[in-house]
Order: C-alpha cells, then structure tokens, then sequence
C-alpha cells in the first residue's frame, strides 16, 4: 500500500518535471534571449562549485590509488595502477561522485534561491512587469547547469588523475612522465566522449530539477527547505537513472 | 494648505466616466474553497476605488486574476478594452506595462540593489520610452517621487518595511503605468509610516494621473483615499458606494468593517 503511494507520486513528479522539460525547451528558441544573465549564471554556479570539485576529485583520485594498491601488488600488477585508476575515473566514478556534490550545491541552491522568491512574490513581481521569469530565471539557470558541469567534471577527472599520481610517485616511485603517458596510452575515445556527453544530462537534470523545485515551491518558508531538500534528493536519483541508462547505451554502441 | 482640500478641488475634473478596467461575475475556486462567486467591478479613468474585505475573502485573489497570475474559473476581465484572459503572452506583457502593481510584502528582488530593482521592468520595455540608452533619469525620477533617491544603490534588506513599500512603489511607477493596484499599501507598517504611504498615493495620482485600485482593510486608509467603495462579502461585491454612505449603512455585515 505504502509502497504504491510512493510509486506513484514518483512518477507523478517524473510527469510534471517532463512538462517542466518541455516548456524549458520551448522558451529555449524563443525571443529575446538572456545572454547576459546566463553568463551571469554560469560565472556564479562554477565559482560556487569550482573549489568543492577540485577538493573532491583530489580526494577521490588519492582513495582510489591507496585502496586499490595493495591488491594490485598482490599480484605485481602495480604496473597496471595508472590505466586502471584513470578508466575507472573517467568512465565513470568522476562524472558521477563530482556530479552527486554539483548536486548538492547547486540543486539545492537553485531550489532555495527561487523557491524564496516564489513564497516572497519575487517571481510574480516579474511576471506583472512584464519580463517572463520563466526566461530570466529558469532557462539561464538550467542551460548554465548543463554548460558548466561537464567543464567541472573534466577538472575534477584532471585534479583525481594528479592526485593518483602523487600517491603512486610516493609509493612506487612513478614519474610524472610515465604515469601519464600510461594513462593517455590507456584512454580512447571510447571512454572519453560517452562519460562526457553523459555529464550534459547530469548537469540539465540538476538544472532541471533545482529549477523544477524552486519553481513550484509552496507553503511558506518551510516550502523552501523542503524544496531545497527535495531537489537534491530528487536530482540525485535521477543521476543514477540517467547513468543507468547512459551505461547501457553506451555498451550498445561502443561495445566496451 | 490642507492636502485633502487640494484632492477635493482635483476630483471632479480627472474622473471621467469610460470604464477603465471592469470584471465581470468573476468565479474561482480552490477545490471546496469557493473564494470568488461571481464578483463584479468597474473602475472609472481617474477614480481611486477601495476595495474592503476580511482576511482570506480574496481580495488577493481577485487582483491577481486582473493582471493574469491566476486564471480565473469563469468570468471576464477587461482593461482598457482587452480581455485579458484571452490574451497571448507577448500582448499580456505589453498591456501588463500599463499597469502597476504593488505587492503586500513589496516583493522587492532581493538579490538587486534598489537602482537595479527599478532597471528591470525597463529591461524589456524601452520601447515605452523610445528605446534611451541610458535609464538612470526614469529612475532617479521615479525615486524621487517616493523621496528615496538616496537609497539607490541600497540592497532592499538594508531599508526598513516603510521604505521598501516605498521603494517597490517607485519600481511600479517606472513604467508609467496608467492603472495602479495596490494590495494592502499600509499592511505591516505602523500609523505614522502608513500616513506616509498614503500621502504618497495622493501624490503619486496627481502627479502621474493615475487610476487605481486599493485593496485594504485599514479604515483610515480607506477614509482617505476613496471616492467609491466595494465591499468583497462571501466572494461577492457585497455592499457599493462612498465611504460615508457605507458607513451609515444599517446592515450588520456592512457595520462590521466601520467598527
Ligand atoms: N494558490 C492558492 N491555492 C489554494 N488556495 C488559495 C490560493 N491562493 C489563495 N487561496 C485561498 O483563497 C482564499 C483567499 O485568499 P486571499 O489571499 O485572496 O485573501 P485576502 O483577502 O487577500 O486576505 P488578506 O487580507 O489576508 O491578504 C484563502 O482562503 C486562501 O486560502
Ligand atoms: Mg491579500
């Protein structure tokens, strides 16, 4: 019983957020555009984000390398450590832990932001003078998530790389040279290109969801925090969905 | 000179007699909550029109459905000639310059200093002005008319609650909207900071030959200001007519509001 009420207001929300979706596309190709206030946005969602990144991704690449190790020299593998360690990252742990935090700043922050401008009237303010805050206020704000969180990831991945390198340097004495000529030797494109087209959807579905959230947000100032809260669990879950799905396709057709 | 003096020398000549808003038999509902049923309203050119009712009568409610926030269930809503629930976004926007609209809690930009409050309606309505580059005269003239220009590059969380009712006074007025809707200009303020406002309305109307809409429940701003009185009753206009007429009225629901 309990079970079904859950399952259906989850997809009900799935139902409203894809109407959402639709009317984000629609005023996407619509004019005028808001240039300077998604430039705006971009600027503020990776200055928020851009330390968080760096401090994961260094922490996830230093982790992995110290957790892995003793099992690779069981076997003397450890030679195997830096293609290793790098197609793990690239393929899949950078997008997905560096998109979990984007996430959590950034979903909840959208949510809060606009959800206290919708309880305060803000929203409705620039709707009778005459400025659509779908436009002003969602699009920038969904179309800066979706441009800004495949550069994160791609710094973070970066920043993890380095910190696996120092562990392996410290450990096993690898250079600099070597450590990274054997994850460039490692790497194709195969792992490059899907891992980044899927951090464009992860980057629209925080957007997306943030947005959704904040938009719609009821009841006071206790609908804030809810929509605060709710955005980053719900953003969340969709990144898992959405890595699922990215997952199989991308077994389809690269046949890893 | 007495400012009342100066509203009752300039009262007959402004109103004329053209209809410029008027609601017909509006209705809405909030699943059993029947708020609207059937509530009727015109506004002349020029006149100050007050409109009374309890809290959660939807006087909010109403004016919302005036400027297009909500959609009413049935009804029609006309301004200045156009029914604005058939209107498509892009002449919605247009019309919506025409009128202003202060909010109850202000609902100043939180994010935006006071000039920057007051540059975003002109963001996409230059046109109105012929399309200057350069908008800071229409603000400094629009905060001049509420005596704030020193605040401009204030943010809205550093002006207490009577100033920023100011302020998101002067963000209506920078358009040079033809119709105003206040809801609850005085709510939340004390008595002295609520004379201010309603000076400032007097003001406002002379100076930018304003028609408007006042919703309140505070008697003395309605003594004030108005020239035609509605009192909104179980979703209806219940009671019409000026302030002294209502007053006299016999009827216990009417008395209610004058105690
Ligand atoms: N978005 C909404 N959803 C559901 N019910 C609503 C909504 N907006 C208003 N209502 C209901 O409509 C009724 C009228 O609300 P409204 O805000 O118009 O009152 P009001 O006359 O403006 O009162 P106040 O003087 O306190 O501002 C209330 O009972 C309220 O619960
Ligand atoms: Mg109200």
């Amino acid at each position: 019983m309990l079970k079904s009420i859950i399952i259906k207001t989850f997809l009900i929300e799935i139902g409203e957020l894809a109407y959402f979706a639709r009317r984000f596309f629609k005023e996407l190709f619509k004019k005028p555009f808001e240039f300077k206030e998604l430039l705006r946005q971009c600027y503020s969602i990776g200055n928020k984000s851009l330390l968080l990144v760096g401090v994961t991704g260094f922490i996830i690449g230093l982790v992995i390398t110290l957790q892995t190790r003793p099992t690779l020299e069981e076997f003397g593998a450890e030679s195997w450590m830096p293609s290793m360690v790098s197609i793990s990252i690239i393929r899949e742990i950078g997008p997905v832990i560096i998109a979990l935090t984007f996430a959590g700043r950034i979903a909840s922050g959208i949510g809060a932001e606009l959800g206290s401008m919708r309880v305060t009237e803000q929203i409705d303010a620039m709707e009778v003078s005459g400025t659509n805050p779908f436009k002003y206020l969602v699009v920038t704000r969904i179309l800066a998530a979706t441009l800004m969180l495949p550069i994160l990831v791609i710094l973070g991945d970066a920043i993890a790389l380095y910190g696996s390198f120092i562990i392996e340097n410290t450990k096993g004495e690898v250079s600099f040279q070597l450590f990274f000529n054997k994850v460039f030797n490692a790497l194709e494109f195969g792992d490059l290109i899907p891992a980044t087209i899927k951090t464009y959807f992860f980057g629209f579905a925080i957007g997306l969801v943030g947005c959704f959230k904040g938009y719609y947000c009821e009841k006071g100032t206790v609908g804030v925090g809810l929509a605060a809260n709710s955005a980053v669990v719900f953003s969340s879950m969709l990144l898992f969905i959405i890595d699922f799905i990215a997952v199989f396709v991308t077994d389809i057709f690269f046949e890893i | 000179m007495n400012p009342n003096q100066n509203i009752q020398e300039k009262k007959e000549p402004i109103i004329s007699k053209k209809f410029i808003l008027e609601i017909k038999d509006l209705k809405k509902t909030f699943g059993n909550n029947h708020v609207l049923n059937g509530f009727n309203l015109e506004l002349f050119e020029g006149e100050n029109l007050v409109i009374m009712g309890k809290s959660g009568s939807g006087k909010s409610v109403m004016i919302k459905c005036l400027v297009g926030l909500m959609q009413p269930d049935s009804g029609s809503i006309k301004v200045m000639g156009k029914d604005i629930t058939t209107l498509n976004r892009i002449d919605l926007d247009e019309l919506r310059t025409d009128i202003g609209f202060l909010f109850q809690g202000s609902a100043l930009y939180d994010s935006m200093t006071v000039r920057e409050n007051l540059e975003f309606p002109l963001r996409r309505h230059k046109h109105k002005f012929g399309n200057i580059s350069d908008t800071a005269p229409l603000v400094i003239e629009a905060l001049e008319s509420v005596g704030l220009v020193d605040a401009i590059d204030l943010m809205p969380a550093e002006l207490s609650g009577g100033m920023q009712r100011r302020v998101a006074l002067a963000r209506t007025l920078i358009l040079k909207p033809k119709i105003i809707l206040y809801d609850e200009p005085t709510s939340g303020l004390d008595p002295i900071t609520a004379k201010e406002i309603i000076e400032l309305m007097k003001r406002i109307r002379r100076q930018y030959k304003t028609s408007s809409l006042i919703i309140t429940h505070d008697v003395d701003c309605a003594r004030v200001v108005s020239e035609r009185m509605i009192l909104l009753v179980d979703g209806i206009n219940y009671a019409e007519g000026t302030f002294s007429e209502l007053k006299a009225s016999k009827d216990e629901k009417v008395k209610a509001f004058f105690k």
